[in-house]
């Protein structure tokens, strides 16, 4: 489904690649996590597939177009949820909705039901009509995230999406993502949550300094790494303990 | 167009949850207009009515100081008092309390009649009027310096019609003392009125219409225009916030996951703040024509021009906004979009002749003048408003408005999707 080659991005003025020749392959019906530390090239990566980022060099496919050939067709194609709210503060969750999904060309009539729909899934629908604003981080990750599905996309990137949410938020999301998963989307997602990484995620890729240092099931690799007791043993093994402070 | 129509409304959505922006966003530019015709309306009016409060001081005690005096008290612009020192007056002036003062220099009638006598006297021994055996004398006179003392706070433009109004009215008194010594030299009789002094040549001011009904162009009919336009530009800072903002809550990075084009984006922001321009636009009349005479000021005429007004103020906007999305797309964050839109809104505003007319500026600002938008509208609004113009002539001006917005709106655009390339 998604086939990346050799793929690298250098930001301008910076002194290291911030994705370092990176190659990788994700599968259809996937929900594949990019797991790793802060600054290790998961957002540059995925800003890279969601057509934010020009690739330094290297290229990717989906589902085999080609990111430079079909750009119109991937924005189509693809879903993203990024990590920021995205969304208009003074508009209630209804008009936000309906202004992103117009820009998908879907029509009012459909919209207006595909919107109810999520909304109610997600146990959003009594506060439809009320402004982003007043919205509670929660409540605004599920309206972020329904924003970025309206149109039914065959792949979902999702930069963080459960972050800074309680707990009863993120079961939500998480769930809903599976729904989505078990209908046909592809789904590609960060996270910092190791724990619901091993639990949502069919395969995983752990990420460091622009490269990927292991990918698998989670279960396989731990099972792989000798003493390790859950993919956070894994993950600091393959990463270390030193903090990784950026400025 | 499904999308387009989407923008737009979305654009309307933030536009009305503003209530504070949206107030000021019409209010402001109505409080400038009324703000400012106020004022040089009543300027007006007070250099017409009221007396300007002014020093003489009278070293020469004479026929033509006596004559300087009358004449500055029957112009009705001056309230005059006397003084004798002038050193006295110089301190007076300096600290304000007088705008004026005029130091009439000793000997100036005697020296002055002297000086003129002997001139008309040569000139009669020229002709052989006179049947003197007597060689024709001249005395060397020193040149006569009426002295004026301005308020150094005055302006340059009140300086220079008080330095004109008085040269007039000391030639005025030169010429009637030439005549009168003529008339000395010829007739025994004084009363006997040989010259007639009066001004042979007057001015009448004639107001240009084509035949059409005559405007009298005033203090309402100059600032609706001017100022409508310095308003309807003002547009680029809201709508140049509105897309930094975008930018900073991240829904402009959402768009770009979208199968939408940024054109398609500013085509919605452009027909909601034209739109918004229009109505400022119609505001501006409506209180032109309906509150202006309520507050002493001329009414608007806008009789059989709405129309045309309309055309100008729509291209106008275009211009506006056209410059808006410019700035929108290239300034990152609103400490760069809103001061720097202010002051070029100003800067297009002083190149465009809202303050100075083009024609007293110098070359250099003359050429500058005819590259901005600014003077583009003002011309049209100034051609639609007092010179009775139809649609034809307004071509020229509109053309370019719309090049205008075409330009700015391109290079937006190009900018973006350079910027944005992957």
């Amino acid at each position: 489904m998604i086939q990346i080659n050799q793929l690298s991005k250098k930001y301008k003025g910076a002194e290291i690649f911030s994705v370092n020749d990176l190659n990788l392959t994700i599968n259809e019906g996937e929900i594949f996590g990019l797991l790793g530390p802060n600054g290790a090239g998961k957002t540059t990566l995925i800003s890279m597939l969601s057509s934010l980022l020009k690739p330094t060099s290297g290229s990717f496919s989906i589902d085999g177009m080609n990111y430079k050939d079909h750009q119109k067709e991937l924005k189509q194609f693809i879903g993203t949820v990024p990590q920021e709210y995205a969304l208009y503060p003074t508009l209630t969750a209804k008009e936000n909705l309906m202004y992103f999904g117009s820009m998908y060309g879907i029509q009012k009539s459909d919209l207006q039901n595909d919107i109810q729909g999520h909304l109610e899934t997600l146990g959003l629908s009594e506060f439809a009509n009320k402004k982003i604003k007043t919205y509670s981080g929660g409540m605004k990750r599920r309206i972020n995230l329904i924003a970025g599905i309206l149109h039914k996309p065959k792949v979902l990137f999702l930069d963080e999406p459960t972050v800074g949410v309680d707990v009863q938020s993120r079961n939500v999301i998480i769930e809903h993502l599976k729904q989505l998963n078990a209908k046909g989307t592809t789904i590609i997602y960060t996270s910092h949550h190791l724990n619901e990484a091993e639990e949502f995620c069919s395969r995983v890729a752990i990420i460091d300094h622009g490269t990927i240092v292991c990918q698998g099931e989670p279960k396989k690799l731990i099972a792989e790494h000798n003493g390790a007791g859950n993919l956070e043993d894994v993950f600091l093994e393959k990463t270390g303990k030193a903090l990784r402070d950026y400025a | 167009m499904h999308k387009l129509l989407a923008s737009a409304y979305k654009e309307f959505l933030l536009l009305t949850r503003d209530i504070g922006g949206l107030a000021v966003l019409f209010l402001m530019p109505l409080l400038l207009v009324i703000t400012i015709t106020l004022i040089q309306d009543s300027t007006f009016n007070t250099i017409k009515q009221n007396k300007i409060p002014i020093i003489v001081v009278d070293n020469d005690k004479g026929e033509v100081s006596q004559n300087i005096l009358e004449n500055l008290k029957s112009s009705k612009m001056f309230e005059l008092s006397e003084q004798s020192n002038e050193k006295l007056v110089q301190e007076l002036i300096q600290n304000g309390k007088y705008q004026l003062a005029i130091i009439i220099p000793e000997n100036l009638s005697k020296d002055l009649n002297q000086k003129v006598s002997e001139n008309v006297d040569g000139i009669l021994a020229q002709f052989g009027a006179i049947e003197d055996s007597l060689p024709h004398k001249t005395t060397i006179l020193q040149t006569k310096e009426v002295k004026l003392y301005f308020d150094p706070a005055t302006q340059f433009s009140f300086r220079n019609s008080i330095k004109s109004g008085i040269d007039q009215m000391v030639s005025k008194i030169e010429t009637q003392a030439i005549y009168k010594a003529f008339q000395e030299q010829i007739s025994d009789d004084p009363t006997e009125q040989i010259f007639d002094t009066e001004s042979f040549i007057t001015f009448k001011e004639i107001i240009p219409n084509a035949g059409k009904k005559a405007l009298i162009p005033n203090s309402t009919q100059h600032n609706i225009p001017a100022w409508t336009l310095f308003a309807i530009f003002f547009i680029i800072l809201p709508l140049s916030i509105n897309m930094v903002n975008e930018k900073n809550q991240g829904t402009f990075v959402r768009l770009r996951t979208h199968p939408v084009s940024y054109g398609t984006v500013l085509g919605g922001k452009a027909i909601v703040f034209l739109s918004v321009s229009l109505i400022q636009f119609a505001l501006m009349l409506l209180v032109g024509i309906y509150l202006f005479p309520f507050l002493g000021l001329p009414k608007l005429d806008v009789s059989g021009r709405l129309p045309l007004l309309f055309v100008v103020a729509f291209f106008a906007g275009l211009a506006a906004v056209g410059l808006g999305l410019l700035l929108g797309t290239i300034a990152k964050s609103q400490e760069q979009s809103a001061p720097f839109g202010a002051t070029f809104v100003v800067i297009l505003a002083a190149i465009g002749g809202v303050w100075v007319p083009v024609f007293a500026m110098p070359k250099f600002m003359q050429a500058l003048s005819k590259m901005s938008p600014m003077n583009w509208g003002l011309e049209a609004f100034y051609d639609v408003f007092l010179r009775n113009v139809g649609l034809s002539e307004l071509v020229p001006e509109i053309s370019l408005l719309l090049l205008f917005f075409v330009v700015t709106t391109v290079i937006a655009i190009v900018y973006y999707n350079r910027k944005n390339a992957v």
